[in-house]
């Protein structure tokens, strides 16, 4: 039977994309990934003092602007030359800026972002707001555990505020902090800062150990046939990040669908347009060279998202991919954690490639960061400096790279007479929710949506836990289509 | 919120028809105007993408007040910037052009404190719409009446003319861009994330993000700003 459902939009997901899936006998047939919001960030940037570039981009999101801050500074840091002259406390108190953003970041996500798939707070709670309206079926958890993962919702609220705080406490403010600028940071450590710092740090990574990571893997128990939904493109890429004194937590690389890794280079990224609405003149550059021209008049064109591509091969980013480069590239810790959860399913490292593969790998990332922050803390210097001095220079280039929560961001930038002459962004939902590229491969989200099976066209549960799974940082709607694109009835999903 | 697609889009509607007069429209984010509204939409009309536009609008109409959360929304904020490429523009401006006369209060700051917002909504809630006093631009004086530099902790640095001459040196960081004397907010005695810091605390000048300027005329953001720059609105 072939059917037409509309979801228009799915919350819970930060912006504004669109889904549209062609379904077919109950299964996903094509998907079609479709951002529907542009501002053009990288227009109003050309002719501003670059430095303002660092403030500006933040705002392209309020969940991980620290991730813009950071791979604005890298991308300044580079075309200012000061790439080499960054003090070792200011690498540090940027990772510590970020690594608060990231905990904030995870734990959103999968209490208030994904939970309410799996849980049932209305089982728990009654018919409030904002646990109604919802879909309604599948709910697998009940009794005593279910309203234990309602309280850790509440309870989750709190960390996430403390989170906000440790950020704050080198930062200035979240969201859009001021400490990380081209050259290092402007706060100072100090032992009170420290150690406000740390308290909070150890409640939250006490918070990830005993109640983030048991929930996910309780979540996981009883859904574990979400280790068989969203597969997806199954080639990973990781810029890497956290860049700090000893070397980068995160390792930069390629895994590929056999999980083998493959070494990274920047060159080897292109952007696609023609079903984006850009002008096609502009497709296949590198973001170096990128241009931003829209055009809302082509035919093919279905979203303002462009299609970013790895030798012109479709790749997914995130945590999945941050912990599997890790995993392939040997990192001790990121397997001593991976390979725990899979002896506890008795599963291969091929099950990653999945929902609950995605969710365990942003929780075990959670503790690697946290865990990983302490050393950074401890590592820091109250009398050493935290910024190089710097000058805006004549002429510059940049690119900066850096891992958001949600996957690889990168900040491209050129430097004339000492204005933004070009500046590029390639956000991680790019990658991930792109549409079709110029070879009419489907984008990350669209390949891991197609060929699943809906169970209940009036609950399609499948389709919004593998778009959410993947974190985006977009509003969404979805739309099955019959396979001829038929209108063959629409059924409101309630 | 728990659910999606369209129920969710239900409960806008509803409250639109059937509560007139009786819902506060919360608007985050600048609304953009170019080609209809065509680079915003959020849910469908009529198998058509709805624009956000048309949504402020319709909701707008028939609220008992308007809360433009964020400078975006307020005043048009980085969007807006030049070239303003998608023609966006604040709340207040998308209601004068189709004389939609429902108050609108701006809760200007990217981002804007969530004290500033509780706090609004609360005063109205406790002792009704007249309670709040407005500025000249529409934002609460309980909020926006003090002036950054006013209180600031390196106050008494600028009267001693002990300047920052970079980013991370002590002493007052005038000559490193801040906006601090012109701009219009509590910050310096609020402070953020319940009381941890803020900007000039942790050696940033103020970018004057509550201000109808940013980030046109705040800019260059780490460049000291003399009187004869500021816009009139600013003296």
């Amino acid at each position: 039977m072939v059917t037409k459902i509309k979801i228009d939009p799915i919350t819970r997901i930060e912006g504004h994309l669109a889904i549209e899936a062609v379904i077919d006998d109950g299964v996903v047939k094509d998907a079609k990934s479709m951002g529907t919001l542009f501002r053009g960030f990288e227009i109003i940037l050309q002719g501003r003092d670059p430095r303002d570039a660092n403030r500006i981009t933040q705002r392209i999101c309020g969940v991980c602007p620290t991730a813009h801050a950071t791979a604005s500074a890298l991308c300044l840091d580079e075309s200012f030359g000061l790439s080499d002259k960054i003090p070792d406390n200011g690498k540090i108190i940027r990772a510590l800026i970020f690594g608060a953003n990231f905990l904030q970041s995870h734990i959103l996500h999968f209490y208030h972002l994904a939970a309410l798939d799996y849980v049932d707070a209305v089982g728990a709670v009654g018919d409030l707001a904002p646990f109604v309206p919802r879909y309604e079926g599948d709910y697998r958890v009940s009794g005593k555990a279910n309203a234990e993962l309602v309280n850790h919702y509440v309870q989750a609220l709190d960390i996430r505020r403390k989170c906000q705080e440790m950020l704050s406490i080198f930062g200035g403010k979240m969201p859009h902090n001021v400490g990380i600028v081209p050259g290092g940071v402007t706060e100072k450590p100090t032992e009170d800062k420290i150690t406000n710092f740390l308290w909070r740090l150890n409640e939250i990574r006490d918070f990830i150990d005993n109640v983030y990571i048991p929930d996910v893997i309780a979540v996981a128990k009883a859904y574990d046939d979400y280790f068989a939904v969203g597969k997806g493109c199954g080639r990973l890429l990781a810029y890497g990040g956290f860049d700090l004194p000893a070397g980068k937590l995160f390792k930069t690389g390629l895994v590929l669908p056999d999980l083998k890794p493959e070494p990274f280079a920047e060159e080897n990224i292109t952007e696609d347009v023609k079903h984006s609405w850009f002008a096609d003149s502009t497709s296949g550059k590198n973001p170096a060279q990128g241009e931003t021209a829209p055009d809302l008049k082509k035919k093919e064109a279905y979203s303002f998202l462009k299609s970013p591509r790895y030798k012109s091969q479709v790749c997914e980013v995130g945590p999945l991919a941050r912990m599997a480069s890790n995993y392939v590239q040997k990192d001790a810790k990121t397997r001593e954690l991976i390979d725990s959860v899979l002896a506890e399913f008795k599963a291969d490292a091929v099950v990653l490639f999945s929902v609950l593969g995605r969710h365990a790998a942003r929780a075990l990332e959670a503790k690697l960061v946290g865990d990983a922050m302490v050393d950074w803390l401890m590592a820091l210097k109250p009398d050493q400096p935290t910024i190089a001095e710097s000058e805006v220079p004549e002429t510059g280039e940049g690119a900066g790279l850096a891992e958001a929560p949600r996957g690889a961001v990168g900040h491209w930038i050129t430097i004339k007479d000492r204005r933004i002459e070009r500046y590029q962004v390639i956000t991680p939902t790019a990658w991930n929710a792109s549409p079709k590229d110029d070879k009419a491969q489907p984008g990350a989200l669209e390949q891991a949506l197609i060929g699943t099976k809906v169970k209940d066209k009036d609950n399609p549960f499948e389709l919004v836990r593998i778009v959410r799974a993947f974190d985006p940082c977009l509003a969404c709607s979805v739309h099955l289509l019959d396979a001829k694109r038929n209108e063959l009835g629409v059924f409101r999903v309630v | 919120m728990a659910g999606q697609g369209e129920p969710v889009i239900e409960v806008l509607k509803d409250t639109e028809k059937n509560r007139k007069g009786g819902y506060i429209l919360v608007v985050e984010g600048a609304i953009p105007t170019a080609e209809g509204g065509a680079y915003g939409s959020i849910g469908e009309k009529g198998g058509e993408h709805l624009t956000i536009q048309q949504s402020v609008e319709d909701l707008g109409k028939n609220a008992l007040l308007t809360v433009a959360l964020g400078t975006c929304s307020a005043f048009g904020g980085i969007p807006a910037a030049k070239p303003n490429p998608t023609a966006c523009k604040s709340v207040r401006a998308v209601f004068d052009e189709k004389r939609i006369e429902t108050l609108v209060v701006n809760i200007p700051g990217c981002a804007p404190h969530p004290d500033w917002f509780v706090g609004t909504v609360a005063a109205i809630l406790f002792s009704g719409l007249e309670a709040i006093e407005l500025d000249s631009l529409a934002r609460p004086k309980l909020f926006y009446g003090p002036l950054i530099h006013e209180n600031c902790p390196r106050r008494a640095d600028f009267d001693k003319g002990k300047f920052a001459e970079r980013l991370g040196d002590p002493g007052c960081l005038y000559k490193v861009g801040c906006k601090g004397h012109y701009t219009n907010a509590d910050c310096s005695i609020r402070q953020w994330n319940n009381g941890v810091s803020w900007c000039i605390k942790a050696g940033s000048p103020c970018l004057g993000c509550v201000e109808p300027d940013f980030p046109d005329n705040t800019s260059p953001m780490y460049e000291k700003i003399t009187f004869e720059e500021l816009t009139w609105s600013q003296r």
